[in-house]
């Protein structure tokens, strides 16, 4: 199978690499880019292991051609640690222990990342229409609406607490 | 002896976590070793079917293809054929162990036929359909009742029957206690239990002899010690010259227990070839591949005095083998075993067979055959108790094992032969609490209330006993390095649960509380004797030798700062990764110079110590199980006119001895009452009659997500075992258990006014509704 070239931005990083047209975006991270937080567990779109943010939105990794993410902004969970410093939501993960075997832990955190980031006012309900994009096997998910609830509260208070001409 | 920063018991975040939230966790897929090549299974199509021939041209001839090998290429390799994992049994008369490839039949859909080495794993894949294999169908046996028939066709050619294993179990006068009964319950049920689904599946990475050479193996497994074992024996290798490690396991809930002919097959032809190999399986191979716990078949009779207390219960069990043995008798038992256990029963008579099918092999899911034993003994004693005209609550509070008979022999053995015996526990104040929490009293109300809506509630409940910590033994090591840092390197394998932090735990509650201080390696099959993650059984197991070489290295660590410090040993406390003389500020030692002490100087004394170095290696042997034990209560709404069912609450109230961990606690019994949820509502592995799985995507077999979980309500009691010095049950399987039959409870609670009996699980809505109509429901 022939490979082509691609350019892709993940984490504002540059990688250059060549790939079959038909490779998903969630082996091309794994195995070109060297980026294997992203995981993968059914390869047809339901248990939302492989979810990244493409262009600020939760994808399935498996279910897009690396091609098609070319010249696109990539976020990964490998992301999420600033400096040695775990995000709120990691954070919240860790206090709230809603990760057993942490399979499904990154897709999880890229699933909700947006809404923790824009503070949203989910209510349960909503929260758990949300979460149920994907599958864990481990926690039973009290300890993931726990963890989420948590993270969105932490980031609206830090948020908050920046001064207004530093925002 | 005081603590100096205690540890033990507390909600403690876990040591593995931060990799995992960094996305620096190391799966399987994750090792990706240079000149690494994929390889690719192909699988049978058939349920049964024999074959001659393997045309390999058209997948050579594929770009990027390696190699194709089929049994004839792998057997020069292999010492035996097949590969036998099944735990001993006198009772098994048909030897049905699996090929590492098909040799000339295949059994059920997945089994593996040839194996198939690219540059990639797509490539490898295009190759594998790419074989030509000229099979000849065969009759299929799909159903594991009809199977028994004398005109059954057989699951395996070379035998005249499909009966793996008839045994029983007996005890007390059961003719007796039914002859003058004052009420006989009848009911047949069929327990259906699915996959076990682990985000993770399995995978093996084998890594040819290098400069070492020693050959490694990875393997997602729960049992890397049976695994180099297998791999010895299959391949006739020394064990100085291979070396077995687990990768962090993406869950394994039973399956990965088992040493499986990929692991095997994938090794041998990474030897063959001289290049490192790696399987990774797909989510359709674990639908065909894995071992999955399936059907149960339950025909029961229960006698009762007229004030509702048991006299005697027999029946027969049907239980679905599956196509090859892959870890024995072990679910079927455990079921037999498991029906009477929280009961005051003194007549018991139950009838098994082990039936092979055309499909899939069992193996243990989480739970391995007790959620299915809890299922029907709750079921009877909900028929029982509406039979007698008894709330279902009193009935089982009048049969409930009491806390003033604990330890309670029961007249039944474990399958090494040691007698059953509950060890601690208050099983009706378990059960009270339960009620409590859940407001059992006041449901009647509630249920009125909505009937008058048009909204039928139901409240259910189940108890059980779980037994865990399966002996013998599990070997922790504790050394205090000469860095300072401790190392705890121990057989017992993680999956998820926690186990290094539960190590780690025990461990600091001696040695100083500071668990960023303390390594874990778990699964290690160099120097540790042992088995493996499996039957709640590590906290208690590991947990007990950890607990005895910690207080071992804290003996030796004071008696080397006593004589260094020239102080009594009572009179120093560990503060801080040192030992420190109380009270005295600046006497003090590091672990560091104690450790380097501890090792010794050429022409000198030991200080302190009659062997050299901070270390101990322990296995702490305890045959007996200990006995978990809880209640659940379900609340749901169902809607008759759909046969849909919505869990409204869930209260579960447990004993599981010390807890080690709370949150942690938490942790297992959550994810255990999401598999039981998924056991009564959604989860089915469907088969048509051709014995071709219907149900191999996670579009078909539904997982439960956090939209169909209510809030679960927790309550901890804590009875310590007196099997171990640290007084811990095991936990890992308890939330799975009673949560199917309180389910079921719940909604045959709700449809009563239709008059319904639910005998089976899962409780899809078509089976809710088809309930309704055969009870004559007008809904």
């Amino acid at each position: 199978m022939e490979r082509h070239p691609l350019n892709l931005t993940v984490n504002g990083k540059p990688y250059a690499v060549e790939t079959e047209f038909r490779k998903t975006l969630a082996d091309t991270l794994r195995e070109d880019c060297g980026l294997t937080g992203t995981h993968v567990g059914c390869e047809h779109g339901v248990c939302g292991a492989c979810t990244v943010v493409v262009e600020g939105k939760a994808v399935r990794s498996c279910l897009m051609f690396a091609h098609q993410a070319e010249g696109m902004e990539i976020e990964t969970v490998e992301s999420l640690e600033k400096e040695g410093e775990l995000h709120v939501l990691q954070e919240a993960f860790a206090e709230h222990h809603a990760l057993q075997c942490g399979f499904c832990t990154p897709g999880f955190l890229m699933l909700v990342k947006g809404a923790v980031e824009r503070g949203e006012e989910l209510s349960d309900a909503e929260l758990r229409h949300l979460l149920s994009s994907n599958l864990c096997r481990c926690t039973g998910y009290q300890n993931i609406i726990r963890a989420v609830r948590a993270a969105i509260d932490t980031f609206k208070e830090k948020a908050s607490a920046v001064p207004e001409a530093a925002r | 002896m005081r603590n100096e920063k205690a540890t033990f018991g507390q909600s403690v975040r876990r040591v593995e976590d931060r990799a995992l939230l960094t996305g620096k966790g190391r799966y399987l897929d994750d090792l990706q070793p240079p000149g690494c090549l994929s390889v690719a299974f192909a699988r049978s199509p058939y349920a049964h079917a024999s074959f001659t021939t393997i045309d390999k041209d058209a997948a050579l001839a594929m770009p990027g293809v390696i190699a194709v090998m089929s049994h004839a290429d792998l057997a020069p390799h292999l010492r035996n054929d097949r590969l036998v994992v099944g735990l001993p049994s006198a009772a098994i008369t048909l030897k049905v162990d699996r090929p590492v490839l098909a040799i000339d039949e295949v059994v059920h859909v997945g089994e593996p036929v040839a194996l198939v080495i690219a540059e990639n794993r797509a490539a490898a894949e295009d190759a594998a359909e790419a074989l030509d294999i000229d099979y000849e169908p065969l009759d299929v046996v799909s159903d594991c009742r009809a199977a028994l028939e004398p005109d059954s066709p057989t699951v395996h050619q070379s035998h005249d029957h499909n009966c793996l294993a008839s045994f029983g179990f007996s005890f007390g006068d059961v003719d007796q206690a039914f002859a003058d009964a004052a009420h006989i319950v009848r009911r047949s049920f069929d327990v259906h239990r699915g996959a076990a689904m682990s985000l993770e599946g399995r995978g093996v990475l084998a890594v040819p002899p290098d400069l070492d050479g020693v050959l490694s193996v990875w393997s997602s497994t729960q049992t890397p010690q049976a695994l180099k074992t297998q791999l010895c024996q299959m391949l006739g290798l020394d064990p100085l010259g291979i070396k077995v490690r687990t990768p962090d396991l993406g869950g394994g809930f039973g399956p990965k227990l088992v040493t499986y002919p990929e692991e095997i097959a994938t090794t041998a032809a990474a030897l063959k070839i001289g290049r490192p190999l790696k399987w990774v399986e797909d989510r359709r191979e674990h639908f065909v591949a894995t071992a999955q716990e399936r059907d149960q078949l339950w025909d029961m009779e229960m006698a009762l005095e007229a004030d509702g207390r048991i006299r005697g219960l027999r029946g027969a069990l049907i239980h679905d083998h599956g196509a090859y043995t892959a870890r024995g008798l072990n679910i079927p038992y455990g079921s037999a075993v498991t029906v009477p256990l929280p009961y005051n029963i003194n007549a018991y008579k139950l009838d098994v067979q082990v039936v092979l099918t055309n499909k899939v092999p069992v193996a243990p899911l989480r739970g391995a055959g007790q959620p299915q034993a809890a299922f029907v003994m709750e079921r009877m004693l909900d028929a029982a108790a509406e039979t007698i005209g008894m709330d279902r609550s009193e009935i089982r509070a009048l049969n409930l094992v009491r806390a003033d008979q604990m330890p309670c022999v029961k007249p039944l053995k474990l399958r090494g032969g040691t007698n059953i015996t509950l060890d601690s526990g208050d099983y009706p104040a378990t059960q009270a609490l339960a009620l409590d929490k859940a407001g059992w009293q006041e449901f009647p109300a509630r249920q009125k209330a909505a009937l008058a809506e048009g909204r039928y509630l139901g409240i259910g409940l189940a108890n059980y006993v779980e037994g865990t910590g399966r002996g013998p033994y599990e070997t922790v090591s504790v050394e205090v390095q000469r860095t300072g840092r401790i190392l705890v390197t121990t057989g017992a394998a993680a999956m998820g649960q926690g186990t290094e932090t539960m190590l780690a735990q025990i461990v600091a509650e001696q040695l100083g509380g500071d668990m960023a201080n303390i390594t874990v390696r778990t699964g290690d099959t160099t120097g540790s004797l042992g088995f493996g993650g499996f039957n709640s059984r590590q906290t208690v197991v590991a947990g007990a030798s950890a607990h005895q070489a910690a207080c071992t290295v804290r003996e030796k660590l004071l008696a080397v700062a006593a004589d260094l410090l020239e102080a009594d040993a009572a009179d120093l406390e560990i503060v801080d990764n040192t030992v420190a003389l109380k009270g005295v500020r600046g006497r003090h030692l590091p672990f560091a110079d104690l450790a380097g002490a501890a090792l010794g100087l050429p022409g000198f004394k030991l200080p302190g110590i009659k062997q050299p170095g901070l270390l101990s290696s322990d296995q702490v042997v305890i045959d007996d199980m200990t006995y978990s034990n809880g209640t659940a209560v379900a609340e749901v709404e169902v809607d008759p006119r759909t046969g849909q069912v919505c869990l409204l609450n869930f209260v579960l109230a447990h004993d599981c001895g010390r807890m080690v961990n709370p949150k942690l606690v938490d942790g297992q019994i959550l994810g255990g009452i999401a598999h039981g949820i998924g056991n009564a509502l959604y989860e089915q592995m469907v088969f048509d009659e051709d014995g071709q799985p219907l149900t191999t995507t996670l579009a078909d077999y539904l997982l439960v997500s956090a939209a169909e979980m209510p809030q679960i309500h927790i309550v901890h009691t804590e009875s310590p075992s007196p099997l171990n010095a640290l007084g811990v049950k095991g936990v890992g399987e308890s939330g799975v258990i009673p949560t199917a039959p309180a389910i079921a409870s719940a909604v045959e609670n709700a449809l009563a006014p239709f008059g319904v009996s639910i005998t089976s699980a899962p409780l899809s809505p078509q089976t809710v509704r088809r309930a309704v109509r055969q009870a004559g429901g007008a809904a």
